[in-house]
């Protein structure tokens, strides 16, 4: 400036306002990030879709990210046969709204045709892998977006955004690539997959917050109500016709909600009386018992359960 | 429930927080483990249930009390086969801040994992024992940290309680650390002197150091300016996909760096083709100006071939477009790479057929001289000059961390063979 000559006059443009993202932002813009990644660099990919939170915070972040073009691939859902009727129906009623193929792959499909076998304590979830790879397999999924977050459990805290399986869905920690800056590899061979995880950064308490933030609809067992239900394991499981209670379990009505949806056999109620998602948020954020382990039975089972699983090929 | 939880619970957190991504390195012998779990634990972030689990565990091994390294603890594949599968993510909140830790085990591999927890930290905790000081594994987690860019190095003197407390200990080591991480030309460095498994300097103050006044662990980190003023930075536009509908063609991707607006003339690289910003739009409408690291979809004014891969500038701001560079490679996968090797390279949004020309040095990392060297093998750091099918707009990694960095991959099996830093990140300070 001071160089400046009379008669000379230099017109600097001012700098634009400064703006610091909020660490939501951050987040929706990473997930967009990924999300369009995958859409560009594979042939096939699927999201799948449980009607629970993270899968419906997954499926807006796709909306997002390819707007005001539709999301460019089909939802999965792997049912367990023991469902909420609230979660199939707002599954049903949100694939309508946004014109996307929904495909089911059925555990009681397997089950009435012999090729899974019920467990003696009536869980479901861990016979959801073979209908999941199944589907994966027949439809040539070659990209698999799942809502698996780092903060749910300590398997996960080490898993990859973009993770290989291989030609059976098996999880090799060792084969893992490591992810470095923005830059996701996800080449794979013929048969294999990846699983995609664009919500790996968030918490629960992200997920509660972006909800509210952009207003996403989701099932009402998410909000307290009344419903019937009985104690196992220290958790309130909803009685129905899935098979419980068995005796000896007293049926009692609570006023409860749901951290997470799943399997109605082994995803417990929590005693709650958050009405709103505000409320939700509030609770959660002074709450000293993690989600998961509030909620579902099958992650009890052993201290490495979900790493099992994870090697086998679940979510 | 337990006897640790105290009943006071993290407050609820203000909508507009921002985030810190950070990384730790030290070995299981300096107390890490620890020092995290004492953070998440001090930190209200450890929720009831699992803290039993932990407490359950302690009692299972003998231990006296809880150990708070279990809070960390691994894979169980990990654990039976005694090998590390690298990073681990972590993350808590306080009223202050959203903190995503990438915790990297030291002790194996320590390059191949330092190198991708730093590659997205804005800050580094290192950890020495206070018997022990600055030792060579300290020196090479400095180096790494100043390589990959990272602007915050701390520097936790962990084990206070087994030096008494001594305030000539402390000084000695943080002269030591202050004199090689000013030598690296990392200007922001702190040393904080702690006891993890007391509980001292890491979220509360220490009454035994009445001598240290600088701030808490904590503190620090909900205090450390994060992030870079997106104002002052060049604007870069990595095109990921081109979006269509009726009517409607955008340009979709994440601004790496910098700030765009509307009725921007900008540059199309690599081929230097210009137009205008006709709309940024989003999900929400049309926005007037967007920031780094926001994601958008942008409208142009003519219509050119745009797509994947090409990178969107400002003009008189263009990165340099070339088909030969020199780079710095971290060495991540067991293939040695040496002259002649054909790969592939991710570079933003772009993948492209690459020779290594030549291995012109290997990084001794320690010493940080540079010797001949004809091969690259895991973990070691070292420039090579590249040799790339098709033009690649970059910057040197010193100026811009994405639009200079890139993957090498394997052509044949895809694995992951390398990061790549483009230039020579501590050029300056050597």
């Amino acid at each position: 400036m001071s160089t400046l000559t009379e008669g000379e006059l230099l017109v600097e443009p001012p700098l634009p306002p400064s703006r610091k993202v909020p660490h939501l932002e951050v987040l929706e813009s990473e997930g967009i990030h990924i999300m369009r990644e995958v859409a560009a660099e594979f042939e096939r990919p699927v999201l799948l879709f449980s009607g629970g939170k993270d899968s419906a915070v997954m499926l807006h972040l796709a909306r997002k990210a390819f707007a005001p073009a539709p999301v460019p691939f089909p939802v999965m859902h792997v049912d367990t046969g023991h469902n909420f009727p609230e979660v199939i129906a707002y599954r049903d009623a949100l694939v309508e709204q946004l014109g996307l193929r929904l495909v089911v792959a059925s555990v009681q499909e397997y089950i009435d045709n012999g090729k899974l076998r019920e467990r003696p304590d009536g869980t479901r979830n861990p016979l959801q892998i073979t209908p999941l790879l199944d589907g994966i397999v027949d439809n040539k999924f070659d990209a698999v977006f799942g809502g698996g977050r780092r903060d749910e459990e300590k398997a996960r805290a080490k898993e990859r955004i973009f993770s290989l399986r291989d030609e059976f869905g098996q999880w090799d920690p060792r084969r893992q690539r490591p992810e470095l800056w923005n830059l996701y590899n996800g080449r794979h061979k013929p048969g294999e997959h990846v699983r995609i995880f664009p919500l790996s950064n968030w918490t629960e308490l992200d997920v509660w917050e972006y909800v509210e933030r952009e207003n996403i609809e989701l099932p009402s067992i998410y909000l307290s109500h009344e419903r019937e239900v009985f104690k196992r394991n220290g958790m309130w499981l909803t009685a129905g016709a899935w098979g419980g209670p068995k005796d000896g379990e007293p049926v009692e009505r609570k006023v409860v909600r749901y951290r997470t949806v799943g399997d109605m056999s082994c995803t417990g109620a929590i005693e709650s009386v958050a009405s709103t998602v505000a409320d939700v948020i509030a609770e959660i954020a002074v709450t000293t018992i993690t989600e998961r382990g509030a909620t579902r039975a099958d992650d009890k089972l052993s201290e490495a359960a979900m790493e099992d699983r994870k090697r086998e090929g679940y979510f | 429930m337990t006897s640790l939880l105290d009943g006071s619970a993290p407050q609820q957190l203000d909508r507009d927080v921002d985030m810190l991504r950070f990384a730790t390195a030290g070995s299981v012998d300096d107390g890490k483990s620890t020092l995290v779990g004492r953070l998440l634990h001090d930190s209200k972030s450890v929720l009831a249930d699992t803290l039993e689990a932990v407490e359950r565990a302690s009692r299972d091994r003998g231990a006296d009390g809880v150990e708070l390294a279990l809070l960390t603890d691994g894979l169980r594949a990990e654990r039976e086969q005694g090998i590390t599968i690298d990073v681990a993510y972590r993350y808590f909140t306080t009223a202050r801040r959203k903190f995503v830790l990438a915790d990297t085990p030291g002790h194996v591999q320590y390059t191949r994992n330092m190198v991708t927890g730093a590659s997205t930290a804005e800050l580094v905790v290192l950890l020495v024992d206070a018997r022990k000081g600055v030792v060579e594994q300290t020196r090479r987690h400095l180096a790494v940290a100043a390589l990959l860019g990272v602007r915050h190095l701390v520097l936790a003197v962990n084990k206070m309680d087994l030096v008494d407390f001594d305030e000539a200990v402390y000084a000695a080591i943080a002269a030591d650390f202050a004199a090689a991480a000013e030598a690296l030309g990392v200007s922001d460095h702190t040393v904080i002197p702690v006891s993890a498994s007391l509980g001292d300097n890491v979220v509360e103050p220490s009454a035994a150091m009445p001598w240290y006044t600088g701030p808490t662990l904590l503190e620090h980190l909900e205090t450390v300016p994060v992030g870079v003023d997106a104002v002052t930075q060049a604007a870069r536009f990595p095109v990921q996909y081109v979006v269509r509908a009726p009517d409607y063609r955008g340009y979709a991707g994440q601004l790496a760096s910098g700030v765009i607006e509307r009725n921007d003339e900008i540059v199309i690289m690599p081929e230097g083709l210009r137009t205008r910003i006709v709309a940024i739009d989003t999900f929400d409408g049309e926005v007037e100006i967007a920031h780094a690291p926001q994601s958008v979809t942008l409208r142009l004014a003519d219509e050119f071939d745009v797509g994947r891969g090409h990178l969107i500038v400002h003009p008189r701001q263009e990165p340099r477009v070339v088909r030969e560079f020199d780079a710095t490679l971290c060495q991540l996968s067991d293939r040695v790479l040496q002259a002649g090797d054909r790969v592939l390279v991710k570079h933003t949004t772009r993948v492209v057929k690459a020779v290594i020309d030549q291995v012109n040095y290997r990084l001794d990392i320690e010493t940080l001289a540079k010797t001949d060297a004809s091969s690259l093998s895991l973990n070691e750091i070292g420039g090579v000059t590249l040799r790339v099918a098709a033009p690649l707009s970059i910057d040197d990694y010193a100026d811009d961390r994405l639009t200079g960095s890139f993957l090498v991959i394997d052509e044949h099996d895809g694995q992951t063979l390398a990061a790549g830093l483009v230039g020579d990140p501590l050029r300056r300070s050597t």
